[in-house]
Parts: C-alpha cells; structure tokens; sequence
C-alpha cells in the first residue's frame, strides 16, 4: 500500500520534559531529563541541548546516573528496556531488556543494581538487578519483589541511607502512611487525624540523619524521626504550603529541605530550624520536580508549564530550558509567525507563546492578557483563545475571553502591531467588548498589497464585523469596527478570505455566505445542508476559485466560486481542514475508530495528491502547515506537497511533524476513482457504498434543508419523485438523470450536486468495478454541463436576490 | 422511657475562671489546679480525671505558683504570701509572708526539704519545710529585676532563674550566682522591650531549657552557661514548659493556644548523638496557655479559654483505647444547680453569690421557661458547729438541715424551732480508728424522703448510710476503688444508688445490707463499652416516682433512664439510642430493648430534675455562650484573611 516510503510521521518535539525530575551531573555542567522517547541532554550554562539521546521506543520514565562512574546515565522506558549511555558523547552504551517488559506501565531508578518496576494495576516495588556482562544487549533475570501495594506515584517512593541494605521507604495504600521495611516487616507510620487531607504526595530521605521528609495534599510537610520504633515514632509538622506539595529534595549536605508545590514558590526549610525559611518566588507556574546538584551549587525545579529552572544556590535563577507549553487545552489554533516563522499557540495563562520548529525551543512568551496571574481553585482567568496574522507579519490580531459561571463572557479583542525596533508585538488597540458573545472565528484580509488590512471577526451573537485602520488618523492609526453584517440572525460560524482578499466567506449554519469586502455586498450564498458548516477554506494560488468546506454531517464540499456551484463533494468525517498558505494543497484530517487519516488534495480535482492512513491515534484537531526555510527538489509525486512546507499537528503528548504519505485511493470523492491500482480498496469502496439508504435520505434531506436554499416546489416534485424510483436499470437511470438536468436548471447548485452525488452511487454496486470506472467520469462531463448551464442564470438569479 | 414536659433553662450564667497555674504529683498523680478567681482544685488522675476536691478562693488570693512537696500542697501569690493547703478540710492550712513583694513563682526541691520562691524584688527565698509548716531559711543572692521562674537541678544543689532579659544559675550551698545566661530581645520592635523569661527547666545532665516571651524555646548548657539551640517557636511569648520524667520530652505553651512538643532523639536510628528536636504541635486552645504539665503519657494544658485539655501522646498509649481519647473538662465535675421540686425554683451557685429562680409556665407546647429572680435573704444565727460546711443537705420535711463538717463528720441541724439548733455530729467511725486515718471530706450527702437514711460518700471512696432514727452508722457500703460521684436511695424500696467516676453503677439494699440482684447482674454482665467510654461522670441520680424501677441519672452530654425491669445490654452488641429503636420495626424494637435510654437533645446540661408535676427540669450552659464571654485572643495571621 505504501508507494514512498521516504515520507513519515515523525514525532518532532514539544515533548514533556517536565514529566520525571530531571539530573544534574556530578560536574553541574550538564542537565539530563527524560523528554518523550528521548533523554535530552542539556547545558546548565547555556541552556542549549547539548545531545539527544535517542533509542527508546517509549515514553522515558526515569534517568539516572551510574553511580559507579559518574560519565555514565541509566535510562528506563515503558518498553521494558533500560539503557546505559554515555552522555558526553550521546553514545549508548548498552541495552539491558527487562524481564516483566509485558506489565510495566511505570518505571523509575533509584540505584545502580535496582531498577524499580510498577505492574499493571496491582503496583508493585519489584528489584531488577542489572548483570554485570560485556554484552551490548542483556536481559536481566533477577528480580525480586520488594513491596506491594505502593504509589504509582514516583515522587512517593524514596531511599535512605546506606547503599549496602537499603533501607526501602515508600507509601502505602492508606493516606498518609509510610512503610518502612528495614529487615523484614514493613510497618506504617500513620498520622493521627482521620479524615484530614494528607494523603502523603512526595518523599525525601535526610542523606545523613534517619529522617524522612513527606509532602502532603493539604499542604503540610512532616518529617518522621524515630521510625525504627513500632510505636514510638514522631514526627514534625512545617507548614508553609496553602496546596499540595508535589516535590522535596533534601541537599546533599542535608543542611536544608526544599519544597515546591502550586505556589510556584522553592521554599527552604533549615534542617533543624525549620522556622528559618527562605524563598524564591514568581518561578512561572506550578513546581513539579526538584532536583539538586551532587555538590549542591544548583537546584533544578521542572514546572508544569514545561519548563526547567536552573537555580544557583537557592537565590538565582541562571538558566531556564523551557519547552513547548500544553496548557489544558489549546485554545487558538496553531498559526504560525510569518516573520519569525515560528508556530505560535497560547501556553502559560493569558500568553501567546513563540515557538522555533526548527529548533524545538521557545522563543518568547508574549503577556497579552497583561494582567497578575492569581492562582484560585475555580478561579475563571481570562484565557486567549483566538489569534490571526495578517500576510506579512505587521498585525496581529488577539481574542482573550473570560466566561464567569453566571455572567456574561468578558472578551477582549486587542491588535498588536510589529515592532521593528523592538522585534516584537506592541499593543496598538484594545476593543472592550467587540462581540455580545464569544468569537467563533477571526481572520485578516489577506490583501496582496499589504497596505489596506482587514480583520474579520464572527461571533455566536449573530455579527461578524469587519475592523479596519483608517488611513488618515491623525493621532497615531488605531483599529475601528467597519462593517457590521448578519445573514438571517442565524450565528456565523466560520469565516474566511480569498487568496487575493477580495471575497470573503462567512458561513451560517448550513449556508455559506460570499461578500465583496469592498462594498460590503452580500454576492451569493452557497448551501449544503442539512448539517452545519465546520471549516472553510479558500483555495490558493490556482485553485482560487474554489471554496472548500466541510459539514458537521461529514461531508467536504468544494464548492466554484465562478460557478457558484458545487463542483464536487464526498463524504468523509473531517475534523480538521486547512490550506497550504504557499502551494495549491489542502490537507483534512478524518477521524475513524480511533485513529486519524491523512488526505492531501488539491481542490481542483477530487483526488488525493497524498494520503495516509492511520497517522496517529486520537484525533486531531490543531494543525498547521509551516513554510520550509529552503526548497526541497523531491520529484515524486506523492510527496511533492511537502516540498515548499511541512505539516506539524499537535497530538495529546506532543507535536508531530508529517513528512509521510500512503497510497490509498480517496475513496469516497465523487466519481473520480482514477487510480485502481488496489483492487482490495476499491471492493472496499463498493462496500461501503452498498448499504446507503437511497430514498428515505434523499427525503431527509429534501425535508430537512432550509425552505430558502430549496428550488421552487415543481422540480423538487419531480426530483422527489425520481428519488423514489432509483432502483431501476442504469441505462433508463442516464437517460432520466440527463431530463432531469434539463428540467432542474434553475436549481441551486449545492442540493442538486447533492442529488446528483447520491442518485449514481448505487450503480457500481449491480455491475462491479469497470461500471463505476466507466460511470463516473460520465457523469461528472453531464454534471459540468448542468453546472454551466446553472451559473448562467444564476447571475439573475442573484440579482433579483440582491434587489429585493 | 415515657415523656416529659420539658424546662429548658439556659439561663444560668456559669463562667468557669481562667486556668493559672497547675502542679502534677506524680506519686499521687493528683493534680492540683488553680484559677484566677483563687479556687483550687484537685484532679484525680487516676481515677478517671475525676475533680475530687474544690477549695473555693477568695478575693486578692490569686495564686500564681502551685507546688507539691509530697502530699502537702503550697501555693503562692502576688500578695506575697506562701499558703499551704489542708486538703483534708479543704481550705487554707496557714499563709506566711515572704517579704520579698509579690511572688511570681514557687518551686521545692525533689528531696522535699526546701521551697525556694522567686519575689518582686529579685531575692530567691529559701523556705525549709517542716513537718507542720514552713520556716525562712536565708536569701540568695540578691539580682536586679524580678525573679520570674525558678526550678532545681535535680541534685538541689543548683537552681535556676529565669528573670528580666537573662537566666541566673544558683549554687545552694553558697548561695552565689555561678553563671549568667544572657537571652536575647525578639527582633524589630519588640528590640527595646525586656524579654521575660516566663519558664524555665534544668534537666539532670545540666540543661536549661527556657521559654521567654520573644517565643523562643532556648537549650543552654548548664556547666559552661553557652547556648546550645535556639527555637522560634511563635511570635509571641512561650508561657510554659514543662518536661517529662524521663526527660526525653519537652512540652511549651504558648500565648497563641498552641503546645509545641520537643522530643531528645537522636539524628541516626543507631547513633548516641542526641538532640532535641522540633517534633509536634497540639492546637487545643483558643487562649493563652498559661499551665502545662507533662505525665507520663499525656500532656495537660489548661489557660485562659478556662479548660482542661488531658492529650495522650499517642506514641506512650495504646491506640485507639479510652486512654487515647483527648479529653476536655470544661465543667465541675459536680452539680452547681439545686432544684426545689415542689416549689419549681432553682437555685444556681456562682463562686461569690447564689441566684434563686422561679420556674415559670409554658403553653404546654413551647419550651419558653419565664424566669424571675428572687430576691436574695439572710439566715439569721447559725450554731457554731456549722461554721465550716463542704455540702449542705436537708431531709425532705425540711426539719433537719445536714452538713459535712471538718474530719469526714456530718453536723445535724435542727430547723424547726425558731432557731436553727445543732442536734448531733455523725461521725463515720467510732473513736479507735480516728487517730491514724487520714479523714477524707464528705463530698457527697443524701437524706432518704422517709427521712430514715442519711448517705455520705467521701473522696476517700467511702459511702455510709446512717440511721437517722438510730442517730448512728447503719452500714457501710463496700469500698469500690472510684470515688463516688453521685449517691441516691430509693424513695420505697430504700436501696442506695450510687455512681462512680469509672462509671460503674451499684445498687445496695440497705435493709438486706448487700448489693442487690440487678446490681450484681449488672457487674456479671459488664457495661456497655459506650457507656464505659464517655468521658464526664454522673453527677446526678434521681429516681421516677411513677415508675419505681427507672434510675434517671445525667452527666454533662446526655441524661439516662435506666429502666431495671428490662433486660441490660449485652456488652459486645451495639447499643441502640431511642431515635434509632424508634425508627424500627416493633418486633425488633422489642428485641434490641435495653435497660439504657439515653437523651442527647440537650448539651453541656448542668442539671437535669424530675419536678412533682412529672415535668423535667433541664438546665444547660452552651460552651459557646463560655466562649464568647472571653476577653479577645492574641492576634494571629491567618491565612488568606
């Protein structure tokens, strides 16, 4: 099935690094943290990574460092393997296969002979002691159950003192508890209150003294002293955090305890004066990890917001790796920088973040919300959640909403203008309040002058207005509202300029809306019910004249705006349609049973240019195309779509590139099935063709379109009528398909390319496969005819529309 | 359990006085407590924490230090005198003037040969204590500034002072100052402000452990006079300290309500190198902690919010047993509240005067109580014999007024002449055995309504029932190891109820001499573990006269009509309250019927009476009126306020 094997998924960053507390080298040169299926190795002076280290075919869930040779890192993935490399010069060393690779689902490192493993579902400490051999591949034999029932926390389960016996400390089930197996029996250290919120989040080991530090939900940080006493253990109680604690680290020294928590704040705490503390606050978002140096000059704290801290001895910040920010959910689409060409999405809370594809780094974070961030449980913060571009970069147009539970959205619309001087955005217009209610889409004139700019914004209030800089403003240009339309009170949807910014395209409901900027004149509405408009999307460069859409029924419709007609349609479940801003392609994304397919295609011709099944798992729902810094030369066919830029879509876990294509037919386009090459696919075609109900949807959809967008009653008689009669023999169905291309000539262009793309599908079904080949480009000659002769009249058509 | 008319009465201002200073005899394991009003009690550990003894206080006596040498008690004031306590008559033995100002602190030596009290004017006075009473011995060397806490090195050879901004170390012998501890003033602006130093600890291996009003915990060492760690502990002052015997343990009050424990442990599970070390903080009062006391297995805290916190360490006790509950004692353990029953009034008793009220009517449905105050009036002439009276008590035809007198004696009253006439004393034992026993006082006294049986229990845990008829000693029930805390006969069968503070119930047969059938029934089959377990004694049993077989009793959370007719409850099964009886189905209703039914509805009761209207007279007083009548705590950050 695969013709190119040369194009690929590749995962390409973005990836957590935030994920397992990272490690600082003996030398404090370097930094190492699990990133995805790689270990990054990056310089905690420079904050460059420095290597990559690559092998795991699986998430990392845990590095360490050799402690017998400290040149040397373990790594352990979920796919059973733990790894040895040598980190100065990113080589691995050796490959150690897990016995239990099958069960585990979480995994971390603690020492040099013990890799702990947590089983499925039951979790279990399990000891793996790595065999000392030559080989470059071992699988290691021993293994040793050490405890059941634990965390399947990582930041629960700690050491102690003592390498020889180590004595192993980890959580039980009970909230708030510690075991503590020394020789034999374990036993727990409870605290005394019932019912309180402590169950126990992290743990430390005093380096020195038989002192255990425990983090807990309420905020709480006890440190256990005596435990080796069945009864007679006690313990301290610091209290500094108002929120769980999610990270201690005691320094190597065990002088001070570190604690880092929701507040974004490194506390430390002095061993034995624990009401001496010092802070470090406004570290940018909650902590997740704390690592320290093993000479204690740098401490390393990994926060949510994907980022590494670099801390030089507790009171500066030195360096901050920072990666791509996931949010929660990203809000505004990915749109990529025309000038620094780097994606940009919204990250930390109320920022835009700039991210380098190239290098897999941020570049900068850009405060639009420009308000002090104040953490609360349920606390509605104003979130950005639309951004556009204008063509070359000078605008930037930012949407940040805000929706309290029993009020009114607050929305914002700001317009950032480029900055020379400063290489940055700058703040040119604020519009308080630009919509009643929340902005469904937004979108710059795309003008090929680059002089008159225009922005679009549709809203679920019914309105899309058009903002634009007067030219002639005489205290320094700022935005103001244009035009105001609405089509029918019906909420726009979507909206979208042509190539050349003279057409723009706002689609309510199930109809499709084309204005004239310019005057402000409703030129035409295209329709394709029954469902509502999900995406549109202009063709560029020689495929202007299309408009691309697709329905919340699944279907992608393409419709001529010369025409006006609808010049193709398939159904198929896009989630995700856009254009290559450089070349003629369009990409959609179609979700099925879980995973996601690729289709390339230009919107001229109803074929896919490139595909590619199963992409990724999940669905996607953020992609963008991002233009390449040079051109590839690459001839082949099914690739050439990738030559000017690449497609990056974001996963749940972290960014992909797409440099890949499968051949398979894109099988439900209308008509055209060129390539037959795979017999398989196309007897799956005719499959899947077979059980559409003819007649009752024909009837659903007749009943369910807009009584606006139907033709007049007479020829939805007949066309009701012959709907009913689909059944007969194909030639007496040619036959009346042409009568009924006569009669229909002052029928709107969506629902009888609607009727028509339903009325031949059955065929293929009776004779095979030669039929539909035979068939369908029949069919699409007559349909260009009928299209023709439609767009004829529908000029007074339109007019007469346009006068009443 | 039948219903009752109901007065409810919250009427009755009772406010407890601050909580001043405390003293543990662990011998005895008694603890004597004192408040701010002057009144001394004394708490039987052992026995369940029951009060056992109040020594009601006078104006201009607050005490400040409270100490035992032995069994005798001392205390001491800032009127400059030393007391010591008869706690067999309970009042003051004799006072003896220290002529050093007032005192702030009082402290014997463990030998029990020397007191040692700290004055206003900086001299340490050294009282030697004699078998009948104390004698001045000589002064310390005199210091600028008050001395404001004292404590010996367990050899009493040393003692140390904690004063204005420093610590002095005595040498006994010679009476000279060896080292001077200087402590530092809290920072910012309490800088220019002395730092007191409100308490103070001299362990055996030359430790010295100080609280000061900076809130810092400071660990010295004796023998070289340097500081060894310092803990901020709060931002206000550290009031005080108090050490376990084994002196591995460490408790601070501080002015915030909270206990800060320090425990010496070692930094390495096999190591000697010890250290005392932060370890936890009880937070139990909303006011100062002005006492505290370190037992073996609990610490005792008690200060301004006027309660008694008993908190077992939970590493010394077993866990979750009775003895591992924490207990609050808010209230006396005995009843403040005296009811007339025919003449619906009730008498209410403060620590300086008594209100008298009258009982009003209710439209039958509503619980609206009237009340009016009556106006108080004198009693004439009283003999001589009833000048000292721990408990009054009068038969039920109000001829005869009893009163427990001096040395365990029960003084009898004539009231209806026109004067009030002395009859007789009742007095437990005759003559031979008077001489060597230790006579506790009459606690407890209880005229039977035919007026035949007189009832007397001691703290002693003794109970005699006299023949009033006879005028002589019936019987005596036999002792049972727990004071008894409430005493009743039976109007018509004559059997004498009584309760006790480990909440076990006897029933004895006055006429037959022995416990009766249901009493022994009712130790062979045990009680129920939850009623073993509530934490406040009976104070008051009374009896239906509608219904002879109903025992009503009360203690501070529930009242109780214990019907004897119905089976007990077995010791293992769960024990229904009526609101869940109520909601079964009636044959299972019958089949998990008890002798126990229990109230709860009413809360912090101080009385609960039976009326000759069949109507029930309940008296509450809601800690948090208490609470509320309390000056404003010190001020505390908060988070997010």
């Amino acid at each position: 099935m695969v013709e190119h094997g040369d194009i690929r998924v590749v995962h390409r960053g973005g990836s957590k690094i935030n994920s397992r507390e990272p490690v600082v080298t003996n030398d404090s040169r370097f930094l190492l943290c699990a990133s995805g299926e790689r270990v990054k190795v990056f310089s905690t002076s420079t904050e460059e990574c420095v290597h990559d280290l690559r092998g795991h075919t699986d998430l990392v869930t845990g590095v360490l460092l050799r402690p017998t040779n400290h040149l040397q890192v373990y790594s352990c993935s979920v796919d059973g393997t733990v790894r040895l490399w040598d980190f100065t010069d990113g080589i691995l060393i050796k490959v150690q296969l897990d016995y239990c690779s099958v069960c585990v689902t979480c995994s971390w490192l603690m020492f040099d002979i013990v890799c702990m493993c947590v089983c499925a579902e039951l979790f279990q400490l399990v000891a793996v002691h790595l065999p000392q051999s030559g080989d470059q591949l071992v699988e290691a034999q021993e293994l040793s159950a050490v405890l059941s029932n634990v965390s399947s926390n990582p930041a629960a389960t700690g050491f102690g003192r003592g390498v020889r016996a180590p004595p192993l400390r980890s959580p039980n089930a009970p909230p708030g508890a510690i075991t503590y197996p020394k020789t034999d029996s374990p036993h727990l250290l409870t605290t005394q209150r019932k019912g309180g919120k402590n169950t126990l989040m992290c743990i430390a080991c005093h380096p020195k003294d038989d002192c255990i530090a425990t983090g807990h939900e309420d905020g709480k940080i006890r440190l256990w002293r005596n435990f080796n006493h069945k009864k007679e253990y006690t313990y301290t109680t610091l209290h500094w955090h108002h929120n769980a604690v999610s990270s201690l680290r005691f320094t190597p020294e065990g002088t001070n305890l570190l604690s880092g928590g929701l507040e974004s704040v490194l506390v430390q705490w002095r061993y034995n004066q624990e009401s001496e503390r010092d802070f470090l606050p406004r570290l940018g978002s909650a902590i997740t990890h704390i690592a320290v140096s093993p000479d204690g000059t740098l401490f390393c704290t990994s926060h949510s917001d994907n980022k590494i801290t670099i801390i030089q001895s507790c009171v500066k910040v030195s360096a901050v790796i920072q990666g791509l920010v996931n949010g929660e959910s990203v809000r505004t689409d990915l749109m990529v920088d025309p000038r620094s060409k780097s994606l940009v999405l919204n990250g930390k809370p109320g920022h835009l973040q700039f991210y380098s594809l190239q290098r897999d780094k941020l570049l900068y974070n850009l405060d639009i919300v420009q308000q002090e961030y104040i953490h609360e449980l349920g606390l509605q913060q104003f979130e950005v959640v639309k951004v556009a571009f204008d063509a070359p970069g000078n605008w930037m147009a930012t949407v940040e909403e805000r929706k309290p539970k029993a009020a009114e959205p607050e929305i914002n619309l700001k317009l950032w203008a480029f900055d020379e001087q400063t290489q940055s955005f700058v703040l040119n217009t604020t519009v308080s309040a630009p919509h009643e209610a929340q902005i469904t889409s937004m979108c710059f004139s795309q003008a090929a002058d680059g002089q008159t700019s225009m922005l679009v914004s549709a809203s679920e209030d019914g309105h899309f207005k058009a903002w634009q800089l007067p030219r002639s403003a005489y205290e320094g240009p700022s935005w103001s509202c244009d035009f105001v339309g609405d089509y029918r009170g019906l909420a726009p949807q979507c909206c979208c300029f042509s190539a050349d910014g003279s057409l723009l395209a706002v689609s309510f409901q199930e109809v499709v809306t084309v204005w004239s900027p310019a005057s402000w004149e409703l030129l035409t509405t295209l329709s394709q019910p029954p469902k509502a408009i999900r995406d549109l999307c202009f063709g560029r460069l020689g495929c202007s004249k299309y408009l691309m859409g697709t329905t919340a029924s699944n279907l992608l419709c393409c419709w001529n705006l010369l025409t006006c007609s609808l010049e193709w349609s398939t159904s198929m479940d896009v989630s995700l349609l856009l254009s290559d801003p450089l070349t003629e392609n369009m990409a959609a994304f179609c979700c099925q049973a879980e995973s996601t397919d690729l289709f390339v295609f230009k919107p001229s011709e109803p074929r896919p240019v490139a595909s590619l099944k199963a992409v990724c798992s999940g669905k996607v729902t953020r992609a963008v195309f991002a233009p390449r810094e040079e051109m590839l030369e690459s001839c082949e066919e099914s690739s050439q779509w990738l030559n000017r830029s690449q497609l990056y879509f974001l996963t749940q876990h972290m960014l992909f590139i797409d440099d890949s294509v499968a051949m398979t037919p894109f099988y439900l386009l209308l008509g055209k099935h060129r390539k037959q090459e795979n017999q398989d696919s196309l007897t799956r075609l005719s499959a899947e063709l077979m059980p559409l109900p003819r007649g009752s949807l024909a009837i659903k959809e007749l009943l369910q379109s807009p009584a606006h967008v139907l033709p007049s009653t007479s020829v939805l008689c007949s066309m009701f009528v012959e709907s009913l009669l689909v059944s007969v023999a194909d030639g007496s169905e040619e036959s009346k398909h042409a009568e009924e291309e006569m009669e229909s000539e002052k029928e709107e262009e969506d629902s009888e390319g609607e009727m028509e793309s339903r009325t031949p599908r059955p065929e293929p079904a009776s004779p095979g496969l030669q039929s539909a080949e035979s068939a369908a480009p029949a069919l699409t000659k007559a349909q260009l005819k009928e299209l023709r002769r439609v767009k004829k009249l529908d000029h007074g058509w339109l007019a007469d529309l346009l006068l009443s | 359990m039948g219903e009752f008319k109901v007065h409810r009465v919250r009427f009755f201002d009772y406010m407890p006085a601050a909580i001043r200073a405390m003293a543990f005899n662990r011998r005895t394991e008694r603890l004597a407590l004192a408040r701010a009003d002057g009144a001394l009690e004394i708490f039987n550990f052992a026995d369940n924490y029951f009060q056992e003894k109040v020594i009601p206080g006078q104006d201009g006596r607050a005490v400040e230090a409270l100490c035992w040498v032995g069994r005798r008690l001392f205390s001491a004031g800032l009127n400059g005198e030393i007391t010591e306590y008869d706690l067999e008559n309970l009042r003051p033995r004799y006072t003896v003037e220290a002529y050093g100002g007032p005192i702030w602190t009082i402290s014997g030596n463990d030998q029990g040969t020397l007191l040692a009290v700290g004055c206003e004017d900086g001299t340490v006075k050294m009282f030697e204590v004699l078998e009948d009473r104390i004698q001045f011995q000589r002064n310390l060397d005199r210091q600028k500034g008050r001395i404001i806490s004292l404590c010996w090195h367990p050899s009493a050879s040393l003692i140390a002072a904690g004063m204005m901004d420093m610590i002095r170390i005595f040498d006994v012998e010679t009476g000279r100052a060896t080292h001077r501890l200087l402590v530092e003033r809290g920072v910012g602006a309490s800088k220019s402000k002395e730092v007191v130093v409100w308490s103070i600890a001299f362990l055996s291996d030359h430790t010295i452990i100080s609280g000061d009003s900076a809130g810092k915990v400071q660990i010295w060492d004796g023998l070289t006079g340097t500081l060894a760690r310092t803990h901020l502990v709060t931002k206000w002052d550290v009031l005080a300290l108090s050490v376990s015997q084994d002196e591995s343990s460490l408790v601070a009050g501080t002015s915030e309500g909270t206990v800060v424990q320090f425990q010496f442990l070692s930094s390495t599970l096999d190591g000697q190198n010890k250290d005392w070390v932060r370890t936890r903080t009880f937070k139990n009062h909303s006011h100062d902690v002005r006492a505290l006391v370190h037992t073996e297995t609990a610490v005792v805290s008690g200060g301004m919010d006027t309660q008694l916190v008993v908190r077992p360490l939970l590493d010394k006790v077993e866990k979750n047993t009775q003895e591992s509950a924490m207990r609050k004692m808010a209230f006396p353990h005995r009843s403040l509240v005296c009811c007339a029953k025919k003449a619906g009034l009730l008498l209410f008793q403060f620590p300086d005067h008594l209100e008298l009220w009258r009982l009003g009517e209710s439209d039958g449905h509503g619980e609206t109580t009237m009340k009016f105050p009556l106006p108080p009036f004198q009693v004439s002439k009283l003999p001589k014999d009833l000048r000292s009276a721990h408990q009054l008590c009068f038969s039920t035809d109000s001829s005869r007024l009893f009163a427990s007198s001096i040395n365990s004696s029960v003084v009898v009253v004539a009231l209806n002449q026109p004067e009030c006439k002395y009859l007789h004393t009742l007095k437990p034992k005759s003559g031979e055995a008077e001489s060597n026993l230790i006579l506790e006082p009459v606690h407890l006294l209880f005229a039977s309504e035919d007026g035949k049986w007189l009832a007397t229990a001691n703290t002693a845990c003794e109970v005699q029932v006299y023949n009033l008829d006879k005028i002589k000693l019936h019987c005596t029930v036999p002792v049972y190891g727990s004071c008894p805390t409430a005493i009743a006969i039976h109007p018509t069968s004559s059997n004498l109820v009584v309760v006790h503070a480990d909440q076990q119930i006897f029933e004895y047969s006055l006429v037959q001499k022995e416990y009766t059938e249901w009493s022994r029934r009712l130790q062979k089959q045990g009680l129920h573990s939850l009623w073993l377990e509530r934490d406040t004694p009976i104070t008051h049993v009374t009896f239906n006269p509608k219904h002879p077989a109903h025992i009503i009793l009360h203690d501070m959370f529930m009242f109780c009509v214990i019907d004897q007719s119905l089976p007990l409850p077995e010791a293992k099964t769960r024990l229904f309250n009526q609101m869940i009886l109520r909601s079964l189905p009636e044959p299972m209703r019958i089949l998990h019927r008890h002798a126990f039914k229990m109230c709860k509805t009413f809360q912090n009761l101080m009385c609960v009476r039976l009326l000759e209207d069949h109507s029930l007279v309940v008296v509450e007083r809601p800690l948090l009126d208490i609470m509320s009548q309390l000056p404003a705590p010190v001020r505390q950050k908060r988070f997010a306020t």
